[in-house]
């Protein structure tokens, strides 16, 4: 049994640690919280630059031809230092996409542009509120032409290219759309967490090709959903444990009642129980890299697993993070915000815990029952 | 990353599943697994338990991680857990060595005289002989080293008075491995001596603890008097705390290596046959967010095992964040046992075989679980753990420590 990456594996990773340790201190995403620009766009080209952006690309693409296991470790350290990049709209989701479901021409053209960096690219499903796999979208395609709102989409602002899930006749289609085309309406969102943009997209009428067999929408978003919250559980893993190492250290440093803070028992059993959580997570998203690089079977239950369990604990680690500062954590001076917000975002970007949920007992039933 | 063996575990797992066909009956993958819980200690289950121990030591399968000359086979953890992997798909005996193999005999191994070495780990590693551990006292459960039971040296023998409790099977063991104060005068830690005990002393009164479920695993045992012969010992006088403690981090390892997962498929079944509102529970999507938490959870414990397992066949040695398997899995197993009786609603509240679903076994799990959570470390301690030992977290405060044990305070000060 050998359930661990290997030693080049985590030198990539390490390499990509001490880059973004450099490149991407915490100052780098609070500077895109608090100012005008959508991403940090040094860091951007950064990445690609690295060779991240299609770490999982083939060369022939435009990539790195590394593999999905290599990707995850920087997704992870992308979620460490909670860099303000598109990172998983375009090198998860729209790439995904397109090695999913792409015609050759589709990925021969864009790929290479997603792998430099020089394109970003998003996936536009949800539709306002309700599930974010939305069943039955309200934007349609009609002769090659695509009308209807998505909304939010992630990066939809700062992207070049969306991945659109429109009605086709009686069934569903992934349309690819150039958002700069003439009709497409791009607006910006006030985002929960302002280092990664949200936005709305208008499609009045605008020209589009389907990606992948016409009709079979759904099947590919569920497909490139799987892909990408494996993917990104790495990244909610990467923030967890960056959360829970800040806010030890500061539990080691605060004294009350003439004691370290982190000498009390009530903290410490709730350090304890963040640590279980991050390493279930953390198990669970090895699980969904392995499934997801071996091309398993297993990859749709791998992938709710993964994406349940980092959401939960990215989510438990960033709110017990504003909890052990104690007043400090609710200032916006202080950094634990930054990880609160992160958190949230990306669990919902991809749906929530519930829906994925939901996702896993329908997926397990169909197992049982096979 | 793959779950692939290496070459030589392939061999080795081939190896260990050809002989377990030979001698032993496969288990049936969709029979229910039955209470984990349920003690059938009989003395048909010792026989039939020392019969296979038997079996296993002469072909070459006991102790797989001792050595040759202590009886056992001078392999590698990660054998061992091979072969209890494929002996888990048979139909075995009751585990009665667990305590002996893993935590006793290594312990042995580590600070006992070349004579108990000779004496003891061949006719443990053959099963002829049942050990048990006696540790735990009425007033020293999560701190065991506020252990009172005594003993005064006379002679070559020392003289053993006081009380253990939760000693799981005294009553079939033939010897014991017992921890005593010797020095009240010393602090808390200093004072204790670990010794050898022979179960059939005179002045060793066993009795069997009715626990909430039903069962009596657990004993409580008394002394009175009870001589042991100094040669008995196992480490230096005043340092049991040490000995004691090579005891208890191999019980962390034998607990980690062990911990099972199983009866989710089990719970399944049972949400598609319980009804609410008139439909299969397993509709109700408040059943369906449990049950996939559940399954969640579930799924980490088991790819944390993996992921242990992976660092013993790299030759790594696991450490204290083995403790997650404890600390989590236990009170998920409670969790899931509560949902599947309440699951079946009012019928949840029997425990009638032939009235309940599941033949009773989901309540029988519901009775037994509680226990789980406080055998071989609470979910407290455990958390401790992680966080000193895994976390590097400051220790508690111990205002016991440094005093000689006999001014520790036992109760509230009188007025």
């Amino acid at each position: 049994m050998n359930f661990d990456f290997s030693d080049d594996q985590k030198l990539i990773q390490k390499t990509a640690r001490d880059y973004l340790a450099q490149h991407a201190p915490l100052s780098v995403c609070r500077r895109v919280l608090e100012g005008n620009e959508r991403y940090d766009a040094a860091l951007w080209k950064g990445a690609a630059e690295m060779g991240w952006l299609g770490a999982a690309v083939p060369e022939e693409y435009g990539g790195s031809g590394l593999g999905h296991l290599e990707l995850v470790l920087i997704a992870e350290e992308i979620g460490r230092s909670l860099a303000p990049i598109p990172f998983s709209s375009s090198a998860a989701l729209a790439t995904e996409a397109l090695l999913v479901a792409g015609s050759e021409a589709q990925k021969k053209k864009l790929l290479p542009r997603l792998c430099s960096g020089e394109l970003i690219g998003t996936l536009a499903v949800a539709e306002g509120t309700g599930d974010f796999d939305v069943a039955t979208p309200g934007t349609r395609i009609e002769g090659g032409r695509v009308t209807g709102e998505k909304l939010p989409v992630s990066d939809g602002d700062v992207a070049g290219i969306a991945l659109v899930l429109v009605r086709d006749g009686s069934g569903a289609s992934l349309a690819l759309v150039d958002l700069e085309a003439p009709g497409v309406t791009r607006t910006s969102l006030e985002s929960l967490d302002p280092s990664r943009s949200q936005a709305k997209l208008g499609f009045s009428n605008v020209p589009a090709e389907i990606v992948g067999a016409s009709g079979k929408g759904r099947e590919i978003v569920s497909k490139v959903l799987d892909r990408a919250a494996v993917v990104m559980a790495f990244e909610q893993l990467g923030g967890a444990q960056r959360a829970l190492d800040v806010t030890r250290d500061y539990a080691l440093g605060r004294y009350a009642f003439g004691r370290p803070i982190a000498s009390f028992q009530a903290l410490k059993h709730r350090f304890a129980d963040l640590f279980c959580a991050i390493e279930l997570a953390r198990s669970n998203a090895f699980y969904g890299a392995w499934a997801l690089s071996h091309g398993n079977d297993e990859l749709p239950l791998a992938a709710c697993g993964a994406r349940i369990a980092a959401t939960d604990a990215f989510e438990l680690a960033a709110k017990d993070m504003i909890q052990i500062h104690g007043g400090v954590g609710y200032t916006w001076e202080y950094d634990c915000h930054l990880f609160y917000r992160r958190a949230k975002l990306l669990g919902l970007v991809l749906g929530s815990a519930s829906e994925w949920r939901e996702k896993l007992m329908t997926r397990l039933e169909a197992r049982e029952a096979a | 990353m793959d779950f692939n063996d290496t070459a030589e575990e392939a061999a080795y797992r081939a190896k260990a599943r050809a002989w377990l066909d030979a001698n032993a009956e496969p288990v049936d993958p969709n029979e229910p697994s039955g209470d984990p819980l349920a003690e059938r200690e009989d003395d048909d289950m010792i026989r039939s338990a020392k019969a296979w121990q038997a079996k296993k030591f002469d072909a070459g399968w006991a102790c797989i991680t001792w050595p040759k000359e202590y009886g056992g086979q001078g392999g590698t953890t990660m054998q061992s857990v091979i072969f209890n992997q494929e002996q888990s798909k048979f139909k075995t005996p009751p585990p009665i060595y667990t305590i002996g193999h893993g935590m006793l005999g290594p312990t042995i191994m580590t600070h006992g005289t070349p004579e108990q070495k000779t004496k003891h780990l061949r006719t443990m590693a053959r099963g002829e002989e049942i050990w048990c551990q006696l540790f735990s006292e009425p007033a020293a459960g999560s701190d065991l080293a506020g252990l009172r039971s005594t003993a005064v040296r006379d002679g070559n023998d020392w003289v053993l008075n006081g009380q253990k409790i939760w000693s799981t099977g005294a009553h079939f063991s033939k010897w014991g491995m017992i921890v005593v104060r010797t020095d009240p005068n010393a602090a808390k830690h200093a004072g204790l001596t670990y010794f050898i005990l022979d179960m059939e002393s005179k002045g060793i009164e066993i009795r069997p603890i009715k626990q909430i479920n039903g069962g009596s695993g657990f004993n409580e045992v008394f002394y009175a008097d009870v001589r042991v012969p100094d040669s008995n010992r196992v480490g230096a006088v005043g340092d049991g705390w040490r000995v004691a403690l090579t005891t208890l981090m191999n019980e962390r390892v034998a607990i980690g290596a062990g911990s099972a997962t199983g009866g989710f498929r089990h719970l399944l079944k049972l949400a598609r046959d319980a009804k609410r509102g008139g439909r299969p529970a397993i509709e109700d999507s408040a059943v369906r967010q449990k049950l996939a938490e559940l399954w969640v959870t579930q799924q980490g414990l088991k790819y944390t095992g993996f992921r242990t397992l992976s660092a013993l066949s790299q030759g790594k040695i696991p450490g204290p964040e083995g403790s997650i398997g404890k600390a989590v899995g236990a009170p998920m197993a409670q969790e899931m046992a509560a949902l599947a009786v309440e699951l079946q609603g009012p019928l949840g509240a029997t425990r009638d075989a032939a009235a309940t679903l599941h033949e009773g076994l989901w309540q029988g799990m519901w009775l037994a679980t509680p226990g789980i959570r406080i055998a071989g470390g609470t979910d407290e301690i455990l958390k401790n753990i992680i966080a000193e030992r895994v976390l590097r977290l400051p220790p508690e405060v111990r205002l016991d420590k440094d005093m000689p044990f006999r001014d520790v305070p036992t109760g509230p000060p009188s007025k």
